[in-house]
């Protein structure tokens, strides 16, 4: 009887209403003791937290973790996802993608991305927010407009630029009236230059936000600090550079890391503008494994480069969690 | 010695409103400085999106005598021949249910599960916190092809519950990051009110919480939106087949390898394309700001 209570106070809602029957209920109505009405408390109250969060956490489970787990486990094997899943190859098929050069210099092109992210976006959308930061005739049609291309898809970007871009396209007919035709280049299909245009044409898409994100920081920042350091005779940078910056830096900080994992994982962008080409001097981790994984139907490849697009996002998350986010968060705690 | 004091507080008065001269002269400086970066950026975001709009109104041939020309004269065929082809509708039509079965299902299922998180005690409370909030860590890129197969072993594939339901489970861990917060929030005494008039904790998530947490809820549903509604990955891998069957997106880019020589046609489909996200974006831009800079601050 013991153990049964025991057991009871944890299971879920089923095992106590059949437990409930004909023959142990009567006795328990006649008198109920504390223990049985907090048993019953608890009972409902797991009820009720399964009834809630349950359908949530199986679809999560079924459709977010299963998949991942199910990559992690085709990663050990040589399949084409049809046949049997019989051919164990242990790490062979990461093995391959790290000796592959192929693969290598996707690698490469989203830390390229990743490098120039911060090293021009960063820059170039904090100088734009500190001077935007301020009351004018409209300001908020200007911000309005900067963050748009935010809400359009990666794909409609794409299709935008490619159109603008192409041989022969209006781009082209710029240059030439400007009298630079000699700068005319083939932007989408010389190997040297296509990363650099699709780093040109994500951050059209995403600079607007960094923007915003900032211009939302800086917002935060109490007036009567910069009014004091102006009495005082601070010049505008010095304002900016003591008062400003360091005071919007966790935004800057949540900002680098939604750009990292981003730059990490991009896929639709390249996809419809290059398909990772000219040959593959474009390509993504992410749309290396759709050529192979998917087109080729190598699942268990394709598999092995996901998980390693996983656990590079992991890295860089976990490493930015505990150094910065952590930080920010013990001065939030001493702050307030 | 009277005479002396008020002549000094005069100084100071004047020197005091010449800091003020200063200040505002500067000031001014950098509102010119302001405007002009705000109009250079406008500029470069524009440009290219009235581009599109425009070359939807002249023909191909006449975008290749003259690129960057305006319509000359304007052609409405394009955009005719678009919004009366019934491929386009029926692309609109998926996008838009997509959207709405996304949303719909985010926002029911975030708000639940997020409210035993924010108001119960309970052992494995944090545990399934946790699990809930890795979610963020796996990009559909890392699950797509399993997710692929799974779908297809469901016989989902060209369904949109196949593009739905995936995308759901995909946006919860962010919708029940911002829902929880706000929940905890509202304040205790709400709650033992509830208690007192002879409400449960069941009747008082529906009829008290989730009216109060509108605005948490347009927010995360927003974002559900716009998430689905640019949705590419997914929606290649599940809406194979027929053109009538795809979203938005998937439509733009195979009419874009379609007809691509046809570069008018192209840039009149775009342009109606991105056309419902730009004026979703117009109305809803206060709510899609504020919910993105607390996603991030949250």
């Amino acid at each position: 009887m013991k153990t049964k209570e025991a057991s009871g106070t944890r299971s879920d809602p089923v095992d106590t209403s059949s437990a409930g029957s004909d023959s142990e209920k009567k006795p328990e109505k006649k008198v109920r003791t504390p223990e049985q009405i907090r048993r019953r408390d608890t009972t409902r109250k797991w009820g009720e937290i399964s009834l809630f969060s349950g359908p949530a956490l199986i679809v999560f489970l079924v459709f977010v973790v299963l998949p991942v787990g199910l990559a992690m486990y085709y990663s050990f094997y040589n399949w084409n996802g049809i046949e049997k899943l019989d051919n164990f190859i242990g790490l062979d098929n990461y093995r391959r993608a790290f000796g592959d050069p192929a693969f290598l210099h996707a690698l490469r092109n989203n830390l390229f991305v990743v490098g120039m992210s911060l090293l021009v976006q960063f820059p170039v959308a904090l100088v734009v927010a500190l001077v935007l930061n301020r009351r004018f005739r409209g300001r908020n049609v200007v911000r309005m407009v900067i963050f748009a291309p935010y809400i359009l898809s990666e794909v409609i970007t794409a299709v935008l630029w490619l159109l603008i871009l192409q041989p022969r396209g209006p781009l082209d007919a710029v240059m030439e009236h400007l009298g630079l035709g000699g700068l005319k280049q083939l932007w989408l299909a010389d190997l040297n230059l296509v990363m650099w245009t699709v780093f040109f044409v994500i951050s059209w898409k995403y600079i607007g936000l960094a923007i915003i994100l900032f211009l939302a920081g800086l917002a935060g920042v109490p007036q009567d600090l910069q009014e004091a350091a102006t009495i005082d005779g601070a010049s505008w940078w010095q304002v900016q550079r003591r008062i400003n910056i360091p005071l919007i830096a966790p935004t800057i900080r949540v900002w680098m890391f939604l750009s990292i994992i981003g730059s990490i994982q991009l896929f639709d962008m390249v996809w419809v503008l290059t398909h990772g080409g000219p040959a593959g001097a474009s390509s993504t981790i992410a749309t290396y494994m759709f050529q192979y994984g998917f087109m080729r139907s190598q699942y268990g490849y394709g598999s092995a480069v996901a998980v390693i697009l996983f656990f590079l996002s992991l890295i860089a998350a976990t490493v930015y969690m505990s150094l910065v986010l952590r930080r920010d968060n013990a001065n939030d705690t001493n702050g307030g | 010695m009277g005479a002396e004091d008020v002549s000094t507080m005069t100084e100071q008065k004047t020197s005091n409103e010449a800091d003020v001269r200063v200040r505002r002269f500067r000031l001014d400086y950098g509102n010119i400085l302001a405007i002009v970066v705000g109009l250079a950026a406008v500029a470069v975001t524009l440009v290219p999106l009235i581009y599109v709009v425009l070359g939807g109104f002249r023909t191909t041939w006449q975008l290749a005598d003259n690129p960057a020309g305006l319509p000359h004269p304007w052609v409405f065929s394009k955009y005719g021949s678009v919004l009366t082809s019934a491929r386009f509708w029926h692309q609109m039509l998926n996008s838009i249910l997509v959207a709405a079965g996304t949303t719909t299902g985010v926002i029911l299922l975030g708000t639940m599960a997020a409210y035993p998180l924010a108001r119960y005690n309970f052992r494995a409370k944090g545990v399934l916190y946790v699990i809930f909030t890795l979610g963020l860590m796996f990009p559909i890129g890392v699950a797509a092809l399993p997710l692929y197969l799974l779908i297809r072993d469901l016989g989902l594939i060209g369904s949109l519950w196949g593009v739905i339901i995936p995308q759901i489970a995909f946006q919860l861990p962010i919708t029940i990051i911002i829902m929880r917060p706000f929940l905890k929030a509202l304040p205790k005494e709400i709650e033992e009110a509830a208690q007192i008039d002879g409400l449960g904790r069941v009747g008082f998530f529906w009829r008290i919480l989730v009216p109060l947490a509108r605005p948490a809820i347009l927010t995360v549903g927003v974002l559900a939106f716009i998430a689905s509604w640019n949705a590419y990955l997914l929606p290649l891998l599940i809406l194979q087949g027929d053109a009538s069957g795809h979203t938005l997106p998937l439509g733009v880019q195979q009419f874009q390898t379609q007809y691509s020589s046809d570069t008018a046609a192209i840039l009149a489909y775009t342009s109606l394309a991105m056309l419902p996200a730009l004026a979703f974006f117009t109305i809803l831009e206060r709510r899609i700001v504020d919910g993105l800079t607390g996603a991030v601050k949250g």
